[in-house]
């Protein structure tokens, strides 16, 4: 679409143009949404079009609905070659919610392994209609996309609004950029706005003054003004992202509007995992990078924390695991931090038999003593696959305490599973195993479901007698006891022999539940020096004694930061090969 | 393959050392190591300094009786330019390589030049080293008319499957022979073993050792194999033709040496060495491990005078080379700091059965002291040792030395 509308020349186009980030580019998928405008003609009148590009991933799910109410119609694209995945179906949802005029299109039909006419045919049974009203195109080679831009010209309709009330803009996205301060983007729906105006953020009342007001095409170009139904951006001078607050209406002082625009709810957090720098004087940096971070990401929560294992860090709230993921690589990628992160872990509501209640966001805080009941938040999930693994992945959501909502037939061979799940068994590993038990078919999304009372017990872990805290998890009592096996084993893998013999124990409470140790290393000596070369052994101590400057002490047992890295990454394999890289 | 010489500061080409370097030295005994860099063939775990024929390329062994004895004369004259009193040698050691590879008239002048150019103490003991295979009574007699009185043996293993391991080209039976010929000569005797080659059993070990032990020898040194980056034991570990050393099982060794040597009537001086009586400790040794100043002779040859340490160019011909252009043959040396200094008395003296003093050491390193306590509770050092003022590891705290240098460090 860029290339055909002509906002984007041939020479530089490339794959992923709207994907700013190094990590887009190289995931393959879009985090922020982005916004273009393109002009178009139809029979001699030359329309504007705004588009917005937006994520599809489910943890992202705020940033589409935020998204999708600044627009009239929502193009539903759709890989010819996948099919429907769970998170096109809560994509689809959020744009009928918002009456939004749906043009269903297939993607990448170039694509050898592309099955379009089945696809249409799954499409068709979704949103209604004849699966020939289903547009086939390709990015790649631009086969289809002049029908799809005419297809939105004659279907989408024209934005209503009165360009003569006061002025009312929609702040849909606010992002931190370090030469031109914040970058507030924003949707006309009455009147206009025109450069070097005083504007007035209706929530906070706050005046700023224009300085620059523009569209997206899609590098940034000035205008003398957006008018209604336009897309654009406006710089205001701001260097706090949390003055232009997404949801909130902006509006000029002169002829102030009365009344808001209805805005959006804040995301809250539902994954938290303590991220700690892997050298300890890096803390100020870590504090900094997220200072700077959560200016362009207004979901990202921190408090700092302290951890015997881990030293100094912060606990972090993420939207979920892709969020998590996607935050401590940019915040190594982009800050050159090097990060250890707790296992995610999510909020539990603990009601202490005093009837005294306590939020839970890091395990190691799950309060002892005689605890009444514990709410955990659950998630309603959806799963597409291919009815070949439907067994497999009710043996998976089985073993995750998944209580089944209902399965039906999307297609003749696809498979939409509904779950209600603890998202606590969603955060460890799930999505992975479910990939891999799958062959890689399933897809999966879910949305919050409330809370629901577990049977919950906290597993601490001891060296030595010492509890390290970064290994404290919340489990599910049937499963506390496999938890504790699982953990003192690899410990006892990772953790080198000491001077003397060292226990680890999982235990719940008091009760000890799985026990290993660690046998003394019984020699640890040089046995000669080579001809006088004293040199050569003294250096040999100096290095050992600097790499145990680089160990994390509990109680007497020098622990390698290496080895609380490794026995937190979940899958041990995969995060080695990232760490890697 | 020889290891590399460690990283350092550019030696000046003078060789000469300052006052302050080498202030205190009348206080210290002076030694000399005398290195001869070949060997007939190189054994799979060696990564010493030697060469064998080939190797070599365009330098010959008969001229290198000669390059020793120029650094032994530039090494005077270094020294008397740098204002250092002049000592006589306590003692003398020929190492290698295979010293006894060459011709008895070679290792005789270089002897004499050592001798001619310093003298000798009147006790000094003057050892050399020498494979089971090169000793002829024809040629050891010569070599105790010339002056040593102190033969060391490579005796290695007892056992022929562990000797094929380590690639030794002499039999067991090389070794009885050999000890007796330097005995009757009237040698002081030392047999030197290496415990921990691939596949070698805790039975075979013990085995070496009671053939050791039956040989009456004067000292006996017990050295853990330690498998150097580079050598082809290491790629033959690496590319699993060889089993790895289990170190625990070389704990083990270790152990049982102590046990048989003490039953036998030897007492443990230092780490790796044990002797019939404190007379018959190498005072060789002994003098790298209290800080003595020494001249090392040779290529790769390591010397250290006050707070100074050197070492030579790797290579026999690079090295013959500088000595030819009246140069320094020193690859590199190294400045010790007084905390570098330091580290290294602890490093080395808590290696002797001497130990070291408690308050010394507290003096070296503050708060040392404070954590002898925990170091006796977990058996590492001798705590009636340490109640009478002395820190002196305990059988466990030998095999873990390096761990209670690093403690006491901290």
């Amino acid at each position: 679409m860029l290339q055909l509308t002509g906002v984007v020349d041939d020479r530089s186009m490339r794959a992923q143009y709207l994907d700013r980030m190094d990590i887009e580019r190289e995931r393959g998928i879009t985090i922020k949404s982005q916004a273009v405008r393109m002009p178009w003609a139809v029979g001699g009148d030359v329309f504007a079009l705004n588009m917005i590009d937006t994520p599809g991933h489910v943890d992202f799910t705020y940033e589409v609905s935020r998204s999708l109410a600044a627009c009239e119609g929502a193009v539903l694209l759709v890989d010819a070659a996948q099919g429907i995945e769970a998170q096109t179906l809560a994509n689809l949802y959020l744009a009928m919610e918002n009456d939004l005029t749906i043009i269903p299109v297939l993607n990448k039909i170039d694509l050898p392994a592309a099955q379009p006419d089945k696809y249409a045919e799954e499409l068709a049974n979704l949103i209604g209609g004849d699966p020939a009203d289903c547009l086939r195109v390709s990015g790649k080679t631009g086969i289809g996309v002049g029908e799809l831009l005419d297809k939105i010209v004659a279907t989408v309709p024209a934005p209503q609004g009165d360009p003569k009330a006061p002025a009312r803009a929609m702040i849909f996205d606010s992002v931190y950029d370090s030469y031109r301060g914040v970058v507030t983007y924003v949707r006309m729906i009455d009147g206009s706005l025109s450069p070097r105006e005083k504007i007035q953020m209706m929530s906070t009342r706050a005046v700023h003054e224009l300085l620059e007001i523009g569209v997206s095409s899609p590098e940034p170009e000035a205008t003398q003004g957006l008018g209604v139904g336009e897309v654009g951006y406006l710089i205001t001078g701001v260097k706090d992202v949390r003055q232009s607050k997404v949801g909130d209406t902006v509006t000029t002082v002169n002829k102030p509007a009365t009344e808001a625009l209805v805005g959006y709810s804040e995301p809250l957090p539902m994954v938290f995992s303590g991220v700690y720098p892997i050298d300890g004087s890096d803390y100020p940096d870590l504090r900094e990078a997220l200072d700077k971070l959560k200016l362009s990401d207004a979901a990202l929560v921190y408090e700092p924390e302290t951890s015997v294992a881990l030293g100094f860090g912060f606990r972090c709230g993420f939207l979920g695991l892709l969020h998590l993921e996607i935050v401590t690589e940019r915040l190594e990628r982009e800050f050159g931090l090097e990060l250890i992160a707790t296992a995610p872990s999510v909020v539990y509501e603990v009601t202490l038999d005093d009837g005294k209640e306590v939020t839970v966001t890091n395990p190691s805080e799950f309060p002892g003593g005689k605890i009444r009941k514990v709410l955990e938040p659950m998630v309603r999930s959806t799963i597409l696959a291919p009815k070949d693994y439907v067994g497999t992945i009710m043996d998976l959501c089985q073993t995750r305490r998944g209580v089944m909502i209902d399965m039906q037939y999307l297609g003749e061979d696809r498979v939409q599973l509904r779950y209600t799940l603890p998202l606590a068994e969603i955060v460890f590993d799930f999505f992975d195993q479910l990939k891999s038990k799958t062959q890689g078919y399933a897809s999966l999304d879910y949305e919050e479901a409330g809370l629901a009372e577990g049977d919950l017990v906290k597993v601490d872990l001891l060296l030595q007698g010492e509890q390290v805290d970064a290994f404290s998890a919340i489990v599910h009592k049937d499963k506390a006891y496999a938890y504790g096996v699982m953990i003192t084993g690899k410990l006892r893998e990772l953790i080198p022999r000491q001077q003397f013999e060292v226990p680890i124990q999982a235990a719940i409470g008091a009760r000890i539940i799985a026990r290993e140790s660690i046998r003394a290393v019984r020699k640890d000596v040089l046995a000669k020096c080579y001809g006088g070369d004293i040199s050569r052994k003294r250096k040999l101590l100096e290095k050992q004694k600097e790499g145990k400057k680089r160990m994390k002490m509990v109680g007497r047992v020098e622990v390698p930061q290496e080895a609380f890295i490794a026995a937190l990454s979940s899958d041990g394999e995969k995060k080695g090969e990232k760490k890697a890289k | 393959m020889a290891g590399p010489l460690p990283e350092g500061d550019k030696a000046p080409e003078n060789g000469m050392l300052s006052a302050s370097e080498t202030a205190g030295s009348e206080s210290r005994t002076f030694h000399a190591y005398v290195h001869i860099p070949f060997c007939k063939d190189i054994c799979g775990y060696c990564d010493f300094n030697t060469y064998t024929a080939t190797q070599l390329g365009s330098l010959k062994q008969s001229d290198y009786a000669a390059s020793l004895i120029s650094e032994i004369q530039f090494s005077a004259q270094v020294l008397e330019q740098s204002m250092v009193a002049p000592r006589k040698f306590s003692t003398v050691f020929f190492g290698g390589g295979t010293p006894s590879l060459l011709p008895a008239t070679d290792l005789t002048e270089i002897l004499n030049s050592l001798e001619q150019t310093f003298g000798f103490t009147d006790s000094a003991e003057i050892t050399t080293e020498a494979n089971p295979d090169t000793v002829t009574r024809e040629k050891f007699e010569a070599l105790r008319a010339a002056g040593f009185n102190r033969v060391s043996i490579g005796m290695q293993s007892g056992v022929q499957g562990v000797l094929d391991t380590l690639e030794r080209t002499h039999n067991p039976e090389n070794v009885s022979k050999a000890f007796e010929i330097v005995q009757e000569l009237g040698f002081g005797t030392s047999l030197d073993l290496i415990f921990g080659a691939p596949g070698e059993t805790l039975e075979q070990w013990c085995e070496s050792l009671e053939a050791a032990i039956s040989l009456r020898p004067d000292h006996l040194s017990a050295y853990s194999l330690i498998v150097e980056p580079g050598t082809k034991l290491a790629r033959q570990i690496k590319s699993g033709e060889l089993a790895d050393v289990d170190e625990d099982l070389q704990a083990e060794k270790y152990e049982l040496t102590e046990k048989l040597l003490v039953a036998a009537g030897y007492t443990w001086y230092e780490i790796s060495n044990w002797s019939k009586s404190e007379k018959l400790q190498s005072k060789h040794n002994l003098a790298y491990w209290m800080g003595q100043d020494w001249w090392g002779y040779g290529p790769g040859a390591h010397s250290h005078l006050g707070s100074v340490r050197w070492w030579n160019q790797k290579h026999p011909l690079s090295y013959s080379k500088k000595l030819e252009h009246s140069l320094s043959p020193a690859a590199g040396r190294e400045q010790l700091s007084e905390a570098t200094a330091k580290l290294e008395r602890v490093l080395l003296e808590s290696r002797t059965a001497t130990g070291m003093s408690i308050d010394e050491l507290e003096e070296l390193e503050h708060g040392a002291k404070s954590r002898i306590p925990q170091l006796i509770a977990d058996e590492l050092v001798d705590g009636a040792q340490a109640i009478k003022g002395r820190l002196v590891l305990s059988l466990k705290g030998r095999l873990l030395a390096d761990a209670v240098v690093r403690t006491l460090t901290n």
